[in-house]
Order: structure tokens, then C-alpha cells, then sequence
């Protein structure tokens, strides 16, 4: 079971948490053309390595927050809260 | 009885206690303190087994974990055979039945050994190369085969009688071996007042002292000075004997079992057979020790052949001689103390046959000193003997010893398993060569063989000053020499347990495979349960020399978890049964009716009168809600409170409708898209104030719902002033419907004009004394309401109007109820993939950028052949179509819409039944389907696919029942009667127990407090108890707290009522916007108190509940089992769990379950403290 530092609660055990898949997508406007909204919908990063995404301290806090975790190792390299660096 | 091989006296055991087994039927005795292997080999049981492929005799040949030979079945009775016990690990106890494994007849005569005569044909790979071809054969022939042969042992076929629990625990340091190393770290760690656990996967702490009765410790014999370190270090670090560290898991979580009966002659019911560990230690010491490595010599798996050091373990500690005249085969010095400590028990050396030259240290000198002879620069070439050894042949081809027990020491290999599992780097080491870890390690596992200084390095494994023993008693040796990469000798054993010798490694190299993972694979070396303990280093010496790559270049296969198996039992801990997932229960009971699952809930399908079929319980029931009146209990649906400025605006976007011209008090049915476009959800959004809303979801739903609108409230729409909260089981829910429904109501309702309260409409009011939300709403098109209401008052509504003949309806008539009027179910008609406009709703979607709006504009979402919604209505009417069967054409029916045809003689599907069932209004079948371009079907004939082949159908509107004529109004009623009484609620019946009470608490006034910072220091200047503002705290007056739960979210308990309260918290905020909204009777409490009330919370809680980690005044919401709960710590031995109502038992079950173990021990007052 992962442990994973929630920028709030500090480090959880992972059943706390729901995975909240890539991190840093942009909705794109009502305007953008078909292409831009079926990249949105259905394209994603799949590095192997480190890895952007959101998680959701679901059973804690409730937070959504930004992650870093390698891909390879299991390894979360930084957690921070949603809009901040 | 006997035991012939039984010293005169010495060793651990306890010779006052005679202890009876038997094995293979056959009766023996041995002693207390003695392992299965022991007593065997006390009393001459040298052929313990046969082995997995060729069925060889085999007998016992370490003293530990790592054997591969010995595999034995325990017989404890119904549920308790356990097969695969190595008996080296297994303790003896009075009337233990162990029996051999995988012979047949018997063990001395076993047909398969005759595998062993065709073992040319048993090659490495051969399930791949013999069973290719045909295919068909695999089925028939080779698997049930194969299967026949394969494995070991048998399972039990009954349930597991025995109880299994489950603890989480953090440390500072886990220890993992209790040997001198693990032993003398302890100390050095016990010193730093850190929070330390040592395990240790024998029944006694100790290891390798154990063995050493004449070896000193700061003056006291080694197995004493153990005594006394156990004697210091009792108190300060949890000390767990019986408990294998079996795997290494992410961030340190370390898994052990702990085993608490299994040696107990009588293990009683009640007691827990294993404890699982889960671990979290900030750092992690291997003092897990060595394995030694057997030779690898043509006829070296005879019984009677045994590791050297498992010799001395016998002699030491269990006062066995493991033979009459021993030959001692070695490539180190270590076997020469073997050969002398045997020699002075009187056993016969028949000689010491040594790799190297001769050789002058202390330990060789002793040997021969004793007049023992040595042969060097030579090995054993072959042995002889059938089901025990009883001659060893030299390598000079003319020496040829007799005797009945070959020891062999071929080196030591540090056990690296758990560090291999924690992806630590392993190092090769040339001088012993051998992989050793990089870090974290000490003592033999760290390649430290010298006991002085493996017990120096302990006692600084953590930064502080090392210290010193005095040793004596030791002989002085010559450091191992290095495996050297040899082409071996063919068809000696390498892996026991698996049956692979050198030949078949040599077949693999000459077939080309070099890399060690995949020789593992092709071979079967270092698999299965053994993990290679004792052949891992063989096999990759024996690599090494075929492909000429050394070893360092060849590298180890990665070691898999468990360490040593596990049991199912173990894994599976307390959650099986009842606690195996929570049953949640709505709040009226219904004895009775028969129940389904919906989401995590149990809900009523129908209540069948006495003989009634459940057919025609529901037929009356859809009939009662058509003709007069029925009512459900539909407090399942979830409930989100969404409140704020921008609440409007923000459900504008989740929903498709435009809700920002809803009035208060009016309700508007309500869709929710994912962004892609597809329906996610169905409710009803109702507008209580201009900034509050009550919104709906389906049952199982609900959790999704909530936290996909977090996840836009959070992330996307981050500048809207709005928040969430579930407000589920805050409120019980009893829909009425039918023509009677308002006169029935208005019986009791006395504040709300039933007459004049439009469709789609909600208002607050009260039934007799009960204050309600009641919303007029109707998903059967009969007049239709829905009662909320706290939950304590849900029954008794339910018992007033039924005594009233409103008929109880359950979720099966509901369901034919909705189709009837063509109403979707969310999960029924929608599937992930299904559009508003496929199903009918396109005219729900009037909000200008509501999510997944933008989607529904992509090509594929819009074209002309996608499935939509349509009615069936079979031929004959008796017909009720199977839900999820094919719709077709006829091939003469191709009618272009069909999209591209396949197979054209065939019937082409079109789609799929949805919903179906038998309308007891229309009095026949008909079902909801999703056919492509469907709506241009409409009375057009198909078939659907039965059971008997195609049935005739008609394409119908989706639509069955014609609006209901609206029906008389009731005229609002003078006279009020009154409901039932509240009944009183049995309280649970609670055992005593000091060391941890269980009791749960009165109903308390809780508020859910949502704001920001100005908001919050409001309302806290109000309320008396400020917001806290650290996560995780809490802050307590003597008569109300407020709890952190969220960075903008406070849950404040008080005695006072909760209009009360929340009336002078609105009146605080003013104009800041906030969210202020009553939970008291979402959840109850559940007070845990005592000096074992966190670790009972730990059986089930995986957060560190040390006082250090989680302070008086902690609060936060957490996981207890599957349930989520607010942990709150009180006092240092007092916690809160606040749990959702629907929770309650089974987190009071779970509860009771890790308290047993303490109400046990004062029950059986007659246990020993
Ligand atoms: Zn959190």
C-alpha cells in the first residue's frame, strides 16, 4: 500500500485516496474545433517515468491535488495543492 | 517408545514433557520444544517425502525455513488440513497427524517414482514442447493430466474454522531477525527510545546462539545471554516471535505473519490462528542471517543427506544425532566445527571430504586433531542408496565411504530475499561471492560471519557508539572461498524442491538461454514456494560456468514475495462473512421482503404476502401504486446539499437544464453528462432558496456524483462560490404514488396544501410532529410525493400509512412502474455510451455550456444510425423478453439502416433489449430497447433472440401508458390524525472488558460548517468554539467542539438544537457566502475507550495512532475497514468514531471482532497472565 503525502494531511495510506488521471489538462473552449475536443476526451500521456497527475484525498480532506510519481518505481516525488507550483 | 537417535542429554528441549505424533499413521513420541523434523529424525525417520517431478525419495536437509525436501501435510481435523509444511518449521505438540506427501500407495513404494526412470523425457520446457499439438488435446488430455500430477498436497475441501486478524502497526524500526545481529540492534535501538519491532520466524528469539551452548558471551553461555537480552529489551520493543517477515512492499510497508496456535495441541475456537502485520517502519535492519548452500554432486539428494550447520542445530538445540557414521563433504571451514562437535557426541567421522588443499585453521586443527580423516582437493562424485544414503563415492574414483549421513557445506549464502523485494540494490561481492545488500542490513546477512563483530555492527546499525562483547568459544576460521563458475557435474541436484539438476541447466544454455530470468523460467529453478533459499546461488554458479559469463555478469533472478508461504487465511484476516463488505440497511425495516443489492445497499425488490410468488407480488404492487396508492422506500437515493451564490450557476454546468431561472421551491428533473457527451447520472435538482439546492442522485450513483462535482467545484469552476455536501443519510425518503397518495397524506400533514401544490414542486412542512421536506414528484406518472424526513421517524410513518392500506412496493415494481411510462434507469438504458438525444432527452439539455454539451456536437454523436431508445411489444402478449438479448432483422428484412452487412444469409443484430418485464396495467410483456436508428423502426416488426429461437416483436414508442387523467384534488383536511408512537431501539448488548469498551453514543446536534476564512472566523465568534484552522485538529469548550475536516469544511458538534445552532451561524456569516447545513442524523457515534482502544482501532484503521502521530484533539475522516469514518481522539484512551448511520453495524461489528481477543482473556479468567 503506497503512502502518499496529502498536501493537507500529511502522509495517508493509499485506500484513502481515488486516482484522479493526468494532471494539467485544459478543457478546451466550447469553440475549439472536433480534433482539439477528441484530444481532450481521449489522448493521454502514458510516460514511463515520472508522471503528472491528480489524486483526490477522497476518504481525508475531500482535496484534489497534484501529484509526481514515477511510473517505474512507485515513487511520488512531490505532491502540491491544486494551483499552486 | 524410543528414540534411538536421541542424545543422553543437552539441547533446548524439554525432556520432562514427552510429547506424542505420528506420522503416516504410524505413532511416535518426541519432546516438548522439538520441531516435526527433529522428533522424526530422533526416531529415525530418514524418508520423510517424494519430490515434486520424479518422485525421488527425499528426506530432511536443513534445520530451517529454507527446506526444500520435508514437505508434510497437517491433519488438525474438518478445515484444518494444511499441506506443504516444511517439518522443519512445523513444532511439535501432543497429537499432531503429519503425512507424507506425493507418493502413491505408499511412501516406500510410490509409482511415480517410475517418473524418475523416464525423466529423459521430462526436460526442461517439456509441457511446451510435448503438448503443442492438437489443440484440442490440451482440453481433453493434457490438462487434466498435467493437473493430476502437478502440485503438492491437498486442500482442505470445508470452510476454515479458525478466526485470522489483522494488524496495522508503525515503528521507528522493524528488526527482521532475532538473531545475535537482530538481538544486538534491538539493544542499540532500544537505547534511542525509538519505536522498535523484532520478528523472528521461530518459535524461540536467538538464531544461531541457540546452536552454541559452548560459546560465551560476556561470560554467559550464548542461549543465556539471549535469555537476558529478551530480559532487557522486554517492555521497550515489541518482541514477536512466530512471525515470518514474508514480503516488502511499497514505502516500507513490511508484511508479517505472526502465528498464535498453530503449535498449541489445543487451539480452541475462538482463539485467532495467524495475525497479519502490516508494517509501516520508518527503517527497516535484515538481520535475516544465511542459508547454507548444498553441494551440487550426482546423488546428492539422498535421504541422509543434510547441511552441515542444520547437523549442529539438531545436536544443539534439539539433542538429535542425525546419524550413526557420518561423511562430511565441504568447501569451507565451517563444517569442520560439524564434524567435531559430532564426533564429541560419539558420532562416528567416517571422513571430511574437502575441495580445497589442506588448510590450517583453528577449526581444521581440532578436527584433526580427533583423529578425524580429511581427503582434500577432492568431492564426492556419487552416492549410493535407496530410501536413506549408505555410501559416498570420492572423486578419485576409488575411495568409497560407507556410511548412513553425508553433510555438505558448500558456503553461505546471506538471505537478500526481503531486500531483493524492496528493489534495493544487491552488490556482488567477490571475496565471498555472494550479492549483498547495499544498505540496511547486518550480521550474516550482510556478509558478517564473525559472531564478535556481527554483534558490534548491530548494536550500532542506528548512527550510535558501538559496543563490544566478549566472545569465546569460537574456533577461528578461514574466510569462506568464493562459488567458483564451473560446468558441473550432470545430474546432480540443484533446486530440490522444483527437481531441476545441472543437466537441465545445461540443456537450457545449449538451447541459448543466458539470461538467469529466463533460465528461472524455462527451468523452473528459484520458482514457486521455495524462492531458491537453498539453490539460488547453485543455479547461477552452475549458469555461470555453462555460458562462460562469470558470476557477477550472469545476476540474480529477482525474489518474489512470500518469503516462506503464507496462508489464505492470513491474507484474508477478519474480513470474511459478515465483515468480508458492509451490508448497508435503509432505515425502515422491512421483514419480509425479498432483498436485492443496489450499490453497497441492501433494498427491498418486493413484499410478497404468505404463498405469494414474487410474479405476483409485484403485480399487485404495480397494481396498488395504478389504482389506489403504494409507497417505497427510496431513502437509498443519494442526496447532495449544494449551497452558495453561484449554486445555480455551477449546477447549470453539471446538468444540462439551465437552472438559474428556477424558483424556489420548484423542482426540475435533471441529467448529468460526462464530458464526452454520455449520460452519467439522473436526479431531480430542487431549489430551496435562491442559494440552496437539494439535488438527487440514483443509489448506486451517489458516491460518483459527489465526486465528480468536487472534482469541477475543486479544479475547474474554482472561482464559484459554492460547496457540497452529502446529505444522504440525513434524510429517509418514503415516495407515495397512486391516485389515493394526497388524500392519504393529508391525513397527516397539516401545514402543507397537498391540493394546490403543484408537480415538480417542494415545500417544507411537517407529517404529525415530524418536520419534512416533501417533494411532489412522480417517476410512475401517478400523483406522486416524497417525504423527507429524519430517519429515526422514518419507520414509524411507514407503520401509520400502512395501517392506512398504502401497499409497500419495492424496487421490482418500481422498475416496471418507470418503463411503463418510458422512463430511463441509469445503468439499464444507459451504459457509458448512450447520448440525452439516444434515449430521449434531448429536450433536458437547455443550459448554454453545460459539461459534455460541447461533445455532443462531434460527428459521431450525431449520427442518424445511433442507437436509440424504442418500446417492443412481443407478439404474443405472454411473452416477457430476456433483458440484454440481441434484437434482429431478417435477412429479408434488410431494410439499409442495418449498417454494413455481415454474413448475409444471417439475422443481423440491431440492438439490445434494455429493460423488460410483464405490466400487470397493460397485462402483457413489453420491453425498452436500444435499436440502431430506432426511432425510425417505430412499427416495423423484428425479432429478439430466445431461448427457442427468434421472437416476433412490434417497434413501439417507449411510451406504454398514456398520460394519467389528472385526479380529484383532496381538499385540505380540518381533522389531523396522529401518527404511531416512536418505538424504543433495543440497545446492543455489550460484553465487558477493561481493556477496551465499545458504547455508542446519544444524538448530538452536528452541523457541517462549509465557508471560508472571514465566514469561519464568524461563525466560530458566534458559536463560541473557533474554526480551527490546522488540518487534522480539533478545538473543544467544555460543551461543543469544532473539527477540521477540510480546508474550508468544519463539522461543529453541540448540545443545542441544530435549527438553533445553524440559525445563529447564518446570522453570523451575514452577506460572506458559507454553507451551513444539519448532519445530525447522518451519522452516530461510537465511543472506543481504553488502554487497547487504538490498537483495536488499528485492526481496521491503517493510520499510526501513537500518541506522537496522532495527538489528543486529532480529528479526520479516515477508512475503518471499508467504511468511512471521522477518528477523533478525546482523551489519550478515549476515540470517537463518527460513522454514516447505514454504517453503524458493520463498524460496530469490526470493532467487536478486534476486541474479542481482550473480552476473551477475561472471560477465560483461568488463563495464565
Ligand atoms: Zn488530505
Amino acid at each position: 500500500m503506497l503512502l502518499i503525502p496529502c498536501p493537507w494531511c500529511g502522509p495517508r495510506p493509499e485506500n484513502e485516496f481515488r486516482y484522479g488521471g493526468q494532471a494539467n489538462l485544459t478543457r478546451p473552449a466550447a469553440s475549439a474545433d472536433d480534433a482539439a475536443r477528441g484530444a481532450y476526451l481521449y489522448l493521454r500521456d502514458n510516460p514511463r517515468g515520472r508522471h503528472q497527475e491528480r489524486w483526490r484525498h477522497r476518504h481525508g480532506c475531500g482535496r484534489f491535488f497534484n501529484c509526481v510519481r514515477d511510473t517505474v518505481t512507485d515513487r511520488i516525488a512531490s505532491t502540491s495543492k491544486i494551483g499552486s507550483l | 517408545m524410543m528414540q534411538p537417535f536421541r542424545t543422553a542429554e543437552g539441547g533446548r528441549i524439554d525432556r520432562s514433557h514427552r510429547v506424542r505424533f505420528s506420522f503416516d499413521g504410524q505413532a511416535y513420541s518426541g519432546y516438548a520444544g522439538d520441531t516435526l523434523a527433529s522428533a522424526l529424525l530422533a526416531n529415525d525417520v530418514c524418508l520423510i517425502g517424494r519430490s515434486f517431478k520424479y518422485h525421488r525419495p527425499r528426506g530432511i536437509m536443513s534445520a530451517g525455513s529454507e527446506e526444500p525436501n520435508a514437505l508434510v501435510t497437517i491433519d488438525r481435523g474438518a478445515g484444518r488440513i494444511a499441506p506443504n509444511l516444511r517439518a522443519t518449521s512445523v513444532e511439535l505438540y501432543d497429537g499432531l497427524k503429519a503425512c507424507s506427501q506425493n507418493r502413491f500407495p505408499s511412501l516406500r513404494f510410490d509409482i511415480g517414482a517410475l517418473a524418475g526412470l523416464a525423466a529423459p523425457l521430462l526436460p526442461p520446457g517439456f509441457i511446451y514442447k510435448s503438448f503443442m499439438w492438437p489443440p484440442s488435446f490440451w482440453k481433453r488430455l493434457y490438462e487434466p493430466a498435467i493437473r493430476r500430477t502437478a502440485g503438492l498436497g491437498r486442500t482442505p475441501a470445508e470452510a476454515d474454522p479458525d478466526r485470522y486478524l489483522n494488524q496495522y502497526a508503525h515503528c521507528d524500526i522493524l528488526i527482521i531477525g532475532g538473531g545475535a545481529a537482530g538481538l544486538a540492534a534491538a539493544l542499540g535501538a532500544s537505547a534511542t527510545g525509538a519505536r522498535v519491532i523484532l520478528c523472528d520466524e521461530q518459535a524461540e528469539l536467538g538464531g544461531g546462539l541457540l546452536d552454541e551452548p559452548n560459546v560465551t558471551i560476556d561470560g554467559w553461555p550464548a542461549p543465556d545471554w539471549v535469555r537476558e537480552a529478551i530480559g532487557t529489551l522486554n517492555g521497550s520493543v515489541t518482541l514477536l516471535p512466530r512471525t515470518t517477515a514474508f514480503g516488502w512492499y511499497p514505502n516500507t510497508m513490511i508484511g508479517l505473519t505472526e502465528r498464535l496456535t498453530d503449535h498449541l495441541g489445543e487451539p480452541g475456537s475462538q482463539r485467532p490462528r495467524e495475525r497479519l502485520w502490516q508494517v509501516r517502519a520508518e527503517r527497516v535492519v535484515l538481520a535475516t542471517g544465511a542459508i547454507e548452500r548444498p553441494l551440487v554432486f550426482p546423488g546428492n539428494d539422498r535421504p541422509g543427506i543434510m547441511l552441515a550447520g542444520a547437523a549442529r542445530t539438531y545436536l544443539h538445540r534439539y539433542g538429535v544425532k542425525v546419524g550413526k557414521r557420518v561423511v562430511v563433504a565441504t568447501a569451507g571451514d565451517s563444517a569442520y566445527r560439524a564434524a567435531t562437535d559430532l564426533h564429541m557426541a560419539g558420532v562416528a567421522i567416517a571422513g571430511i571430504v574437502d575441495r580445497r588443499p589442506a588448510g590450517d585453521s583453528e577449526a581444521i586443527q581440532s578436527a584433526r586433531a580427533l583423529g578425524i580423516p580429511i581427503h582434500n582437493g577432492m568431492t564426492i562424485s556419487s552416492t549410493e542408496g535407496r530410501n536413506r544414503v549408505h555410501s559416498a563415492k570420492l572423486s578419485n574414483g576409488t575411495d568409497i565411504i560407507p556410511c548412513d549421513t553425508i553433510l555438505m557445506s558448500g558456503g553461505w549464502t546471506p538471505s537478500v530475499h526481503l531486500f531483493s523485494q524492496s528493489r534495493g540494490a544487491l552488490v556482488f561481492d567477490a571475496a565471498s561471492g555472494t550479492y549483498l545488500p547495499s544498505q540496511d542490513a547486518v550480521g550474516a546477512c550482510a556478509g558478517v560471519f564473525d559472531l564478535s563483530t556481527s554483534l558490534r555492527d548491530g548494536t550500532a546499525a542506528f548512527g550510535g557508539e558501538p559496543r563490544s562483547f566478549a566472545v569465546l568459544g569460537v574456533p577461528a576460521m578461514a574466510p569462506s572461498e568464493p562459488p567458483v563458475a564451473t560446468v558441473p557435474h550432470r545430474g546432480a541436484f540443484v533446486d530440490f524442491q522444483n527437481d531441476v539438476t545441472t543437466k537441465d541447466l545445461a540443456i537450457a544454455a545449449d538451447e541459448g538461454f543466458v539470461s538467469i530470468e529466463h533460465v528461472k523460467r524455462y527451468t523452473t529453478a528459484g520458482m514457486a514456494t521455495d524462492q531458491g533459499k537453498t539453490s539460488n546461488l547453485n543455479a547461477l554458479t552452475a549458469i555461470a560456468g555453462l555460458t562462460g559469463q562469470g558470476i557477477e555478469h550472469t545476476g540474480l533472478t529477482t525474489f518474489r514475495p512470500p518469503y516462506t508461504p503464507v496462508t489464505f487465511g492470513a491474507l484474508a484476516g477478519p474480513v470474511r462473512g459478515d465483515l468480508f463488505a458492509p451490508i448497508r440497511l435503509p432505515p425502515i425495516a422491512t421483514p419480509g421482503a425479498v432483498q436485492e443489492d443496489a450499490g453497497t445497499w441492501k433494498r427491498a425488490r418486493c413484499f410478497p404476502n404468505a404463498k405469494e410468488t414474487i410474479a405476483a407480488a409485484v403485480a399487485r404492487e404495480c397494481l396498488a401504486v395504478r389504482n389506489d396508492a403504494g409507497m417505497l422506500d427510496a431513502s437509498t437515493l443519494g442526496k447532495i446539499a449544494v449551497e452558495g451564490p453561484d449554486a445555480a450557476a455551477f449546477l447549470s454546468r453539471i446538468y444540462t437544464d439551465d437552472f438559474t431561472k428556477l424558483e424556489p421551491g420548484q423542482c426540475r428533473y435533471a441529467v448529468m453528462l460526462g464530458e464526452d457527451g454520455f449520460i452519467r447520472d439522473d436526479g431531480i435538482v430542487a431549489r430551496l432558496a435562491p442559494d440552496r439546492f437539494h439535488v438527487t442522485t440514483t443509489t448506486g450513483g451517489a458516491a460518483y456524483v459527489l465526486h465528480h462535482m468536487e472534482d469541477y467545484r475543486q479544479t475547474e469552476f474554482f472561482a464559484m462560490r459554492v460547496w457540497l455536501t452529502s446529505v444522504t443519510e440525513q434524510w429517509a425518503v418514503i415516495a407515495i404514488q397512486g391516485p389515493r397518495a394526497a388524500e392519504v397524506l393529508a391525513l397527516f400533514i397539516p401545514d402543507i396544501d397537498l391540493g394546490t401544490m403543484p408537480h415538480m414542486a417542494v415545500r417544507a412542512g411537517h407529517i404529525g410532529d415530524v418536520p419534512i421536506q416533501l417533494f411532489r414528484v412522480s417517476f410512475t406518472g401517478e400523483t406522486g410525493f416524497e417525504i423527507n424526513l429524519p430517519p429515526d421517524h422514518a419507520q414509524r410513518v411507514w407503520d401509520t400509512l400502512r395501517q392506512r392500506d398504502v401497499t409497500p412496493f419495492g424496487t421490482d415494481a418500481m422498475h416496471v412502474l418507470c418503463a411503463e411510462k418510458g422512463h430511463i434507469v441509469i445503468g439499464q438504458e444507459t451504459d457509458g455510451t448512450v447520448t440525452p438525444d439516444d434515449v430521449g432527452l434531448g429536450w433536458t439539455i437547455r443550459g448554454t455550456d453545460c459539461i459534455g454539451k460541447r461533445s455532443l456536437s462531434l460527428p459521431d454523436l450525431k449520427r442518424h444510425d445511433r442507437k436509440q431508445l424504442v418500446g417492443l411489444l412481443p407478439a404474443d402478449p405472454a411473452v416477457v423478453l430476456e433483458e440484454g438479448a440481441q434484437v434482429t432483422v431478417a435477412p429479408s428484412a434488410r431494410d439499409g439502416l442495418s449498417g454494413p452487412s455481415v454474413g448475409a444469409r444471417n439475422a443481423q443484430s440491431v440492438g439490445h433489449v434494455t429493460s423488460s418485464h410483464c405490466s400487470p396495467t397493460l397485462n402483457r410483456g413489453f420491453a425498452l430497447a436500444l435499436l440502431a436508428a430506432g426511432r425510425s423502426r417505430i412499427g416495423t416488426q423484428l425479432s429478439v433472440a430466445g431461448p427457442d429461437g427468434g421472437i416476433p416483436v412490434t417497434v413501439t414508442a417507449p411510451v406504454f401508458l398514456e398520460k394519467t387523467a389528472d385526479r380529484p384534488k383532496p381538499s385540505p383536511r380540518r381533522t389531523q390524525e396522529p401518527l404511531l408512537p416512536l418505538a424504543d431501539q433495543p440497545a446492543p448488548v455489550v460484553r465487558p472488558c477493561d481493556s477496551v469498551q465499545l458504547a455508542t453514543l446519544a444524538p448530538i446536534t452536528r452541523l457541517s460548517i462549509r465557508a471560508g476564512p472571514a465566514a469561519g472566523t464568524a461563525i466560530g465568534l458566534a458559536l463560541g468554539v473557533l474554526l480551527p484552522t490546522v488540518p487534522c485538529r480539533s478545538v473543544m469548550t467544555p460543551n461543543r467542539a469544532a473539527l477540521w475536516l477540510g480546508p474550508d469544511e468544519w463539522l461543529i458538534v453541540a448540545p443545542e438544537s441544530a435549527s438553533e445552532l445553524a440559525a445563529l451561524a447564518r446570522k453570523a456569516v451575514g452577506d460572506h457566502p458559507a454553507s451551513i447545513i444539519d448532519v445530525s442524523h447522518r451519522s452516530q457515534t461510537l465511543e472506543i475507550a481504553g488502554p487497547c482502544a487504538a490498537w483495536c482501532l488499528n485492526a481496521f484503521c491503517a493510520l499510526d495512532l501513537d500518541l506522537t502521530a496522532f495527538p489528543v484533539g486529532m480529528c479526520t475522516r479516515t477508512l475503518l475497514g471499508a467504511a468511512e469514518i471521522v477518528l477523533w481522539r478525546i482523551v489519550a484512551e478515549v476515540f470517537h468514531v463518527d460513522v454514516a448511520r447505514s454504517l453503524m453495524p458493520y463498524v460496530r461489528a469490526c470493532l467487536e471482532e478486534a476486541r474479542l481477543e481482550f473480552v476473551d482473556v477475561e472471560v477465560v479468567s483461568s488463563r495464565p497472565k
